[in-house]
């Protein structure tokens, strides 16, 4: 019973890592790049957010609102500052620079709001410790069936938007060959910047349930980063709805490895995506891809 | 053949064989320090070469090799916890640091056939992912104390004079021959084919360059490098943190002293490790602002200066002080001398 708990526990945990990781796999399926910064820019609207709910006790939920735009605006920034310059130079310019956005962003929020860790648990009243029971012994926390019924959402909704609307044709088509694309008259600049924004507002509403299920502090990005990037992984790069799947295996392995030792949930989390890296390394010698 | 053509294949220039030789005789000299240097020169010293090490296997990697890691980290913790095991196991402490570096080495050997099939940001992010992952099983034993660390007791055998120049030359020794062995592997066969590696793997393997074992050599002297930097710092901080020897701040240092330096060119680390030595010692005390300027730093050279200093300064002038690449000139008189070989 212990272990059925855990495994449901790890599934919606899962949901987190998907919500926290679709703005990764969305920029990585679009622009083939990994975005150094992503846990840092969550971080960073997690503080945003705070920071409206502190001053003005507005509801978590309101006060995300009014940083999604912002947070878009950023990422569209972002992208035509940064990103844009470096698209074209392989792997390396934008792994530097976003590296080094991130280490920036992390001492900004180090010298705006402090070491001091916060959370938004405390704004959101009953929803932070409420609990439907299954049985009597398996409890589903309101919040952690609220996160992954957003992931399913948002992942849905990237789905949608990249097969059913223009813009998400677009995005496909410079993702496939971004030269013929910009002869059939699309403007890959606009897109890729368009596509950046998205993906940094899903990373603002991953950050914004990080700061309602647990604590944050300036520098707890790179470890989101981390696990988000074990979720793309897991389930493939550059898929959505793998993302979800990757993210629900990541949470498993942890809470199972949290059952085994105290010291297991992280382990067993790394343990498990080095090993799903290694079999896929496996199955293409297999088959002779070099 | 070249002869005719009116061209010809050159690798040293005499600047540049003097610059060797002036750079060898730095060295040299460099190991006289402590007789001549106060005892806060010759600490600071010691990290200065500690610097170069790290930018100069950072370069190795990533600007010849096209190995962009976040992770090497993992082989300056698991070097510097490799000498505190040998030393618990009665190893006298100076060789259990050189050997705690040899261990990392070892460990990038065993992990270069997985690590090195993964491609570029997985490999970036999987290194950082196994350097958490050493982090969190180096806490489980015991002799560590988990996060609260321990220290290289054996190190107290030495009194603080005799340690601090110990510990110099010993930094001056692994930085000289760190930085002759790369310079002599990318001047030779390997040089050529990393590069051609980095810029076309594809291609590179068809013309029959063996890319794995290529990349291997780079993988495993750079953990090597990282890890005997790890040890170094070991030695002149005696306590171990392993969230400290683990944190991804050291990537960052690299990163930001290959970059400003120049990635791909073997002079730039070196001139990167020194400014990032000389901004520390003169901003390092602003704390927070000095790591915002750094970050900010890397991502203008990233953006604007991807050659960095020395690069850029090379590509404008056509200097090479330490060559490692080939440079095809054309001369107005058939030379005189003998065609190569």
């Amino acid at each position: 019973m212990i272990w059925l708990n855990q495994v449901i526990q790890g599934v919606m945990l899962g949901g987190y890592y998907a919500l926290i990781a679709c703005g990764l796999s969305f920029m990585f399926g679009v622009m083939r790049i990994i975005n150094l910064a992503h846990g840092d820019l969550a971080i960073l609207a997690a503080f945003l957010v705070w920071a409206i709910v502190d001053r003005s006790g507005m509801s978590p939920f309101l006060a995300l609102a009014l940083v999604l735009p912002l947070m878009g605006a950023l990422g569209w920034l972002m992208q035509r500052a940064m990103l844009e310059r470096s698209l074209r130079s392989g792997v390396l310019v934008p792994l530097l620079t976003t590296f080094g956005l991130a280490i920036v962003i992390q001492n900004l929020l180090f010298l705006q709001f402090g070491a001091d860790t916060r959370s938004l648990a405390p704004a959101i009243g009953d929803l932070a410790f409420e609990s439907w029971s299954i049985g009597s012994r398996i409890y589903i926390g309101h919040l952690a069936g609220l996160t992954f019924l957003v992931a399913v959402l948002m992942l849905g909704a990237l789905q949608l938007l990249l097969t059913h609307t223009p813009l998400g044709r677009s995005i496909r088509a410079i993702a496939e060959d971004p030269d013929t694309a910009e002869l059939v008259g699309i403007d890959s600049r606009r897109v890729y910047a368009a596509a950046a924004a998205i993906a940094v507002m899903t990373v603002a509403v991953g950050g914004t349930f990080l700061a309602m299920r647990a604590t944050f502090g300036p520098y707890a990005g790179p470890a989101q980063l981390i696990f988000a990037f074990e979720a793309v992984v897991i389930g493939g790069l550059g898929s959505m709805w793998g993302t979800l799947a990757g993210g629900i295996v990541l949470g498993v392995a942890q809470n199972l490895g949290a059952q085994i030792a105290p010291n297991g949930f992280l382990i067993a989390g790394h343990a498990v995506f080095l090993l799903v890296l290694g079999a896929r390394l496996a199955r293409q010698r297999l088959k002779g891809t070099p | 053949m070249s002869a005719r053509a009116g061209l010809s294949i050159q690798r040293w220039t005499p600047l540049s064989a003097a610059s060797v030789a002036a750079l060898a005789a730095l060295a040299l000299a460099l190991a006289f320090g402590p007789l001549f240097l106060g005892a806060n020169a010759v600490d600071r010293l010691t990290t200065l070469f500690i610097y170069v090490v790290l930018a100069v296997m950072w370069n190795a990697l990533a600007g010849y090799g096209g190995l962009v890691s976040v992770g090497q980290q993992a082989f300056f913790g698991l070097g510097a916890y490799a000498a505190i095991r040998l030393s618990s196991f009665g190893l006298p402490v100076y060789p259990a640091l050189v050997l705690g570096g040899a261990f990392a080495g070892l460990v990038a050997l065993a992990l270069s056939s997985f690590a090195l099939r993964l491609r570029g940001g997985e490999f970036a992010i999987g290194m950082w992912v196994l350097a958490e992952l050493f982090h969190l099983l180096v806490n489980l034993d015991r002799l560590i104390n988990g996060e609260t660390g321990t220290s290289l007791i054996a190190l107290n055998a030495f009194g603080p004079e005799a340690r601090r120049n110990y510990n110099y030359w010993l930094a001056l020794a692994v930085m000289a021959a760190l930085v002759a062995l790369v310079f002599s592997l990318l001047r030779g066969r390997l040089g050529s084919s990393v590069q051609a590696i980095r810029d076309s793997e594809e291609a590179a393997a068809s013309l029959g360059v063996r890319v794995l074992a290529a990349k291997r050599v780079l993988f495993v002297v750079a953990g090597a490098g990282c890890g005997l930097a790890g040890t170094l710092t070991l030695a002149t901080a005696v306590s171990f943190q392993p969230a400290t020897y683990f944190g991804v701040q050291w990537t960052a240092y690299m990163i930001f002293m290959a970059l400003v330096g120049g990635l791909g060119t073997f002079e730039g680390p070196i001139i990167g490790a020194i400014v990032f030595f000389v901004l520390e010692s003169v901003f390092g005390a602003s704390g927070v602002w000095y790591l915002v300027g750094l970050g900010a730093t890397a991502v203008v050279f990233a953006l604007y200066l991807p050659r960095g200093l020395w690069g850029t300064l090379e590509q404008r002038f056509g200097i090479r002080l330490l060559p490692v690449g080939y440079r095809v000139t054309t001369r107005r008189r058939a030379p005189a001398a003998p065609s190569p070989r």
